[in-house]
């Protein structure tokens, strides 16, 4: 094997000096992969797809348009009318930017749900929160590049967040626009940066891809592959489960960008920055919502911290938050299957997160339920701040001491034999089959 | 084992072979917007043509106008000029085309041509009477020294063609329309 591992003489040739077949080999066509992953782990493939299909048609809307505050959101009507397809380019470019989010938002859940984040996977849990940082401040410039009405007082908003920190506050937030207000240094330096992120994004995800690959996916049993009959190699078992996987999601993302292109957007986006006035409901995309929430739910000082401070502080540690779940979840059993009283709280944590959304689109002061006048936006935003918090910081460490977990399999491929007799053996000859074949 | 393998052959190569060929077609229906997005968009095909006036060129001048973005001569020829590119005998030129097929016939004095040169695209001398017009009359290129005479066909340097004649009209007496 180690020898005659290709039989192409360039390709031997090739790989004797730069071995980047026998990398490609072993991690993306031999490499062993646990065989009872359910589809919840496409989403990592298929994230990867929407980070290649938003730098590529990233690249080719920048080469029509203009970064200038009196030009761009004129280079952006151009693209619409005038450059070839430049409506779909477009299109895909700005749906694309909400599958990232949900599509990543549920690769993060899965990874909650499994326990993918625990020992010896924290690096790796770690570069994926850096990853959706970076994902945050790109899509947040990218926003502003039209230079509509939503994405100048979006940028607004966002960059006066900074305003909130104490002495330095207004210093640092001229800095960061370049100017006293939102103006062609701000828009200028978030087209550099928009553009440069996702290359970053694509360092990140090579480290987060290397970490993965050091001990392995995860699986929905949560326990560690044992023996080679845990395995299956992924090529051809994943690529084909990811393909049927990314045929589901390329209609879906298909179905918005053909028929639905502006129904994630917001229409107010179309009317040209206007620096003298504010629409009247400022909300962010949708994948910012729960956070939104977060920020607009403190509103009372405690001590000498504004509300403000606290909002922003708020809204910051409610991503940070996820760096530390690691050590902050004590069960010692990974996966939620095993363990009946956080599988509970995983699905309340998501119906809060959900509820957060709900709360960043309605005005604070709107009521819940007509009629209860305490009951509004504001408070129901409070109540799933302190429970979002409470999860992570009181629940996670508690229920890892409390529960009883069930009894986990004793290995992967346990289960999976003893529920069709006999036909355990029938993936393990097809593999060494492909093998012989290649 | 293998008898069985080699019965689910057939089947099993057909389904790889039509995936790939479905992918491919669905890859290529992505990548050509992709690809034709970066030619010319419509509002740059939209510049269709271009009027000016010609009454203030005066014979032996010629003056450059821009259709489609790309330079164009307009060049009142003088008797001589036009005599000199009558003349010539056509099966000589690296680029044979008789000086009638060039001009419109009615009013010959009048050359328009492009003014980017066959070689790699320089403007050629020779639109101000003073300027360097090459051995033969005509325009002379300053880049890799190609030579157009008084019809503007290439007769020495490395350039392979005649300057281009672009579909013109004259839509009145003084008013030229390229394209």
């Amino acid at each position: 094997m180690e020898k005659k591992q290709f039989d192409n003489k360039l390709v031997q040739w090739v790989d004797h000096r730069l071995p980047v077949f026998s990398y490609m080999n072993a991690e993306y066509n031999e490499f062993p992969m646990p065989k009872n992953l359910n589809y919840f782990w496409n989403f990592g493939a298929l994230a990867t797809v929407v980070l290649v299909t938003m730098i590529v048609t990233g690249i080719l809307l920048a080469m029509q348009y203009t970064p200038h505050t009196t030009l761009a959101f004129g280079s952006i009507e151009r693209i619409m009318r005038d450059v070839n397809y430049g409506w779909l380019i477009r299109y895909i470019h700005a749906n694309g930017a909400s599958m990232f989010f949900i599509v990543v938002y549920i690769h993060i859940f899965r990874g909650l749900y499994y326990g993918s984040y625990k020992a010896p996977r924290e690096l790796l849990w770690m570069l994926g929160v850096v990853i959706l940082l970076l994902m945050m401040a790109t899509a947040f410039m990218g926003y502003v590049l039209p230079w509509g009405q939503m994405s100048y007082w979006g940028a607004q908003v966002i960059t006066d967040f900074f305003t909130a920190i104490p002495i330095i506050g207004n210093p640092l937030t001229e800095w960061l626009r370049g100017d006293f207000v939102i103006d062609n240094a701000t828009l200028n330096r978030f087209f550099s940066l928009h553009y440069l992120l996702p290359f970053v994004i694509v360092g990140v995800v090579a480290l987060h891809v290397i970490a993965l690959h050091v001990h392995g996916s995860n699986n929905p049993d949560g326990i560690d592959i044992k023996e080679p009959q845990d395995t299956i190699p992924f090529n051809p078992y994943f690529t084909a489960k990811d393909s049927v996987g990314l045929g589901v999601f390329l209609i879906i993302f298909a179905f918005f960008v053909f028929f639905a292109p502006n129904y994630l957007g917001h229409p107010d986006n179309y009317i040209e920055a206007n620096p003298l006035a504010t629409p009247a409901h400022i909300v962010p995309e949708w994948y910012f919502l729960p956070f939104y929430a977060i920020l607009r739910s403190i509103t009372f000082d405690i001590f000498f911290l504004e509300a403000k401070l606290l909002g922003v502080i708020a809204m910051g540690a409610a991503v940070m938050i996820l760096l530390i779940v690691p050590w902050l979840d004590t069960s010692k059993v990974r996966s939620a299957r095993y363990r009946p009283l956080y599988r509970i709280f995983f699905w309340v944590l998501l119906v809060d997160c959900i509820i957060l959304g709900i709360v960043g689109v309605k005005s604070p002061s709107d009521l819940v339920f007509p009629g209860i006048s305490w009951f509004d936006y504001k408070t129901l935003g409070l109540i799933g701040t302190i429970y979002y918090f409470g999860h992570f910081l009181f629940l996670m460490p508690v229920l890892g001491l409390i529960e009883t977990p069930r009894p986990l399999p004793t290995s992967i491929s346990k289960p999976v034999i003893s529920l069709s007799s006999g036909g355990g053996s029938a993936p393990i000859g097809a593999a060494a089959a492909k093998k012989e074949k290649a | 084992m293998a008898d069985k393998e080699s019965t689910h052959h057939g089947r099993r190569d057909f389904l790889q072979l039509t995936s790939i060929a479905v992918g491919a077609v669905g890859a290529a229906s992505f990548g050509w917007p992709l690809v034709f997005s970066m030619d010319k968009s419509a509002e740059v095909k939209a510049l269709s043509s271009t009027e000016l006036d010609i009454a203030s060129i005066q014979p032996g001048q010629a003056i450059l106008v821009k259709w489609r973005k790309k330079p164009y001569f307009v060049r009142r020829r003088t008797k001589d000029e036009i005599s000199a590119a009558v003349k010539v005998e056509v099966a000589s030129l690296r680029d044979p085309e008789k000086d009638s097929a060039r001009v419109n016939s009615d009013r010959p004095e009048w050359l328009v041509v492009g003014a980017n040169c066959t070689h790699f695209g320089c403007i050629p001398t020779g639109a101000k009477s003073t300027e360097n017009r090459g051995e033969f009359g005509g325009f002379y290129c300053p880049c890799h020294g190609s030579h157009y005479d008084t019809s503007g066909r290439i007769r020495k340097g490395p350039a392979p063609k005649n300057l281009p004649v672009p579909p013109y009209k004259f839509v009145s007496d003084n008013i030229l329309r390229i394209g």
